[in-house]
């Protein structure tokens, strides 16, 4: 059972490879002059709702790591941002703001917390991998709502935003859009790195097929557990992001309902691409801010969306426009 | 800590454990023969609970709202097979997922609009709404009775129908092998909408049973989902036998663990650290559970696979 990009082979062979590589150029470049259409067009709220983008992109694209080169479905991945956000938070309660402190124990406490569990977790496989992550992302979501010095269920309020070496850097809206801009695009260079290199290929290896990658000698667990704890980090700094950016942390950072929307996000972009966990993540959350405005019960509309996605557009919207521009080069 | 008291958590313990195994009984059978992950199925209780909330008003006795939620559920169950599921069975899991996340989202959301987001609450029947005298000076609600009995006779009849019948024999054989079962001449298709319309109902007579207990509410299926998914990932996929055994041990183990926890945290720290610690190492106690157990027998206590 394979959870890898489904239309893969005929998209890679097609002719598609320059769409592949300039689409994330287009991404990032559009992401880079949000800021200044927000200032034309007036609209803060704009900025605000794109540095959201950013932030729960970098957990998507962790989750694309795992899920679409690793075939590992993780269920409880909103845990790694609730960590990271929950260091800040509490650090910030002891009066601790600077970023060189909270942004590295956020990226320590998500990353150990993706050791312990992913030593457990990765002895199992297919629907009892998507069952215990879940099950660990519900434990870290019961430990944070019972945190009563911390909140507890109410969440936990953050005075002052991070400090760099004391400069107050994230106080301003478009210098913190900026940040979470270049740790988005760090975190997608890191990862079409390490999807590129003997890593990567030892990785996918083991999603196509784990038992003949032990055979030639790899470790397979071994490499799986490095890549489910490279995601988890990556997990912590979109929690350390979000802290930041909310000023608030809540133990719903870890609810179930925001792994599953993670897993959404990447696969209405489209799974196993990285550049399409960010397409997903911006579709996902501007079709939210979309649909919400337009009535109180919006969710009546989009659960079914999400089933329609499922049912008809296979591979996500990066599998729906290769369709498309292949039909259309066809006539 | 007394006697009386750890009796009675031992009861509510037992009567969480009958709930959960009403619900993943349905889910695992749904799990292991069709291979497909319903998230949806803790909407069903809801939903369950809420028909019977409508039904009663309309007709003013339990057991009357009892059977009509039941009929209602088992309708709402095949239709959702019919307009959803059936077309995502050769799907991976990540398309079951997120399709039946969606239904969650969509139905979580149309209960509010049919009903209301204000909790609503179901009466007990009036025949079993007093308490029995356990021991001398302490009390028990009838109705937590009726709900372990009942559910220990839905449990006897499911053994009996899955071991006995052939019906049974069939899902027994789908859980091992279903294209095997299909390749020998039986209607799988069939057979899956039986095994859903039949999950859907046990999990809506589950949502029925504990709607007194219980305020009926809007994402009430939701965590009881995640532990009846705890329930048949330890009892091992697709086995009856294991989500029973596994449900009465998380259910035990969650109630008495909330009981007792800090008391028994006192005996080794002072106690105000023990009120805070204990709460939280008390919710966290069935995840480790899981875990323990995962990672001593990766499927489950009793996998009814033969992978």
């Amino acid at each position: 059972m394979l959870y890898g990009p489904a239309p893969a082979s005929p998209a890679e062979t097609a002719g598609s490879v320059p769409a592949r590589a300039v689409a994330p150029v287009v991404i990032f470049l559009a992401f880079a002059l949000v800021p200044l259409a927000a200032a034309v067009a007036a609209e803060t709220y704009l900025l605000s709702l794109f540095t959201r983008v950013m932030i729960f992109a970098i957990a998507a694209l962790a989750l694309d790591l795992v899920v679409g080169y690793g075939a590992l479905v993780s269920f409880g991945h909103a845990a790694f941002v609730g960590l990271g956000a929950y260091a800040v938070g509490i650090l910030a309660a002891h009066g601790i703001n600077e970023v060189l402190v909270s942004l590295p124990v956020a990226l320590a406490v998500a990353a150990a917390f993706a050791f312990v569990t992913g030593i457990v977790c990765l002895r199992t496989k297919g629907v009892y991998f998507i069952m215990i992550t879940l099950a660990f992302g519900q434990m870290a979501y019961f430990t944070a709502s019972s945190l009563a010095p911390y909140g507890g269920d109410d969440g936990l309020t953050i005075r002052l935003r991070n400090t760099l070496l004391g400069l107050d850097v994230l106080r301003n809206e478009r210098a913190f859009y900026y940040v979470a801009f270049t740790c988005l695009l760090g975190a997608y260079l890191l990862c079409r790195a390490l999807v590129a290199s003997r890593f990567g290929r030892v990785f996918r290896g083991a999603r196509e097929n784990p038992t003949r990658m032990e055979a030639i000698g790899f470790e397979v667990y071994r490499y799986q557990l490095a890549g489910y704890v490279i995601s988890g980090a990556l997990g912590g700094l979109s929690g350390f992001l979000l802290a930041n950016a909310t000023e608030f942390v809540s133990p719903a950072y870890m609810s179930w309902q925001r792994s599953g929307e993670l897993i959404i996000m990447v696969i209405f972009g489209g799974l196993g691409t990285l550049y399409g966990a960010i397409i997903g993540t911006a579709a996902f959350l501007l079709v939210e801010e979309w649909l919400s405005g337009l009535t109180e019960h919006w969710k009546v509309i989009f659960g079914p969306l999400l089933v329609l996605v499922v049912v008809f557009a296979r591979g996500g919207l990066i599998g729906v426009a290769e369709r498309l521009t292949r039909r259309l080069r066809r006539d | 800590m007394s006697t009386a008291l750890l009796l009675v958590q031992t009861l509510n313990g037992l009567q969480l454990g009958v709930l959960l195994f009403l619900i993943a009984a349905g889910l695992t059978l749904v799990f292991g023969v069709m291979d497909f992950i319903n998230l949806a199925h803790g909407v069903q209780y809801m939903l369950g609970a809420y028909l019977a909330v409508t039904f009663y008003a309309m007709t003013d006795s339990f057991f009357l709202a009892l059977t009509l939620a039941l009929a209602a559920a088992l309708v709402v169950g095949l239709v959702l097979e019919f307009v959803v599921f059936r077309h995502l069975y050769d799907r991976d899991h990540l398309d079951h997922v997120i399709a039946t996340f969606g239904i969650i989202i969509f139905l979580n959301q149309g209960v509010k609009l049919v009903w209301g987001a204000a909790p609503l609450s179901l009466p007990i029947p009036d025949a079993l709404a007093g308490s029995v005298v356990l021991m001398p000076g302490l009390l028990y609600p009838v109705w937590r009775l009726v709900i372990i009995g009942s559910g220990l006779v839905v449990a006897l009849l499911l053994y009996c129908l899955v071991s006995y019948t052939r019906v049974g024999m069939l899902v027994r054989a789908g859980a091992t092998n279903a294209p095997m079962v299909s390749a020998l001449g039986v209607d799988i298709r069939r057979l899956f909408m039986i095994v859903f319309g039949f999950g859907a109902m046990l999990a809506a007579f589950a949502g029925v049973m504990i709607a007194p207990i219980l305020s009926v509410e809007p994402g009430m299926g939701d965590t009881i989902l995640i532990l009846a998914f705890v329930v048949i990932v330890i009892g091992g996929i697709g086995s009856i036998r294991g989500a029973f055994v596994a449900a009465l041990l998380i259910g035990l183990v969650d109630t008495l663990g909330r009981s007792f926890a800090v008391d028994i945290l006192r005996l080794v720290m002072a106690p105000s650290p023990a009120r805070t610690v204990g709460p939280a190492i008390a919710s966290m106690l069935i995840y480790l559970l899981m875990a323990v157990v995962l990672y001593v027998r990766p499927t489950g206590l009793f996998p009814a696979k033969g992978r």
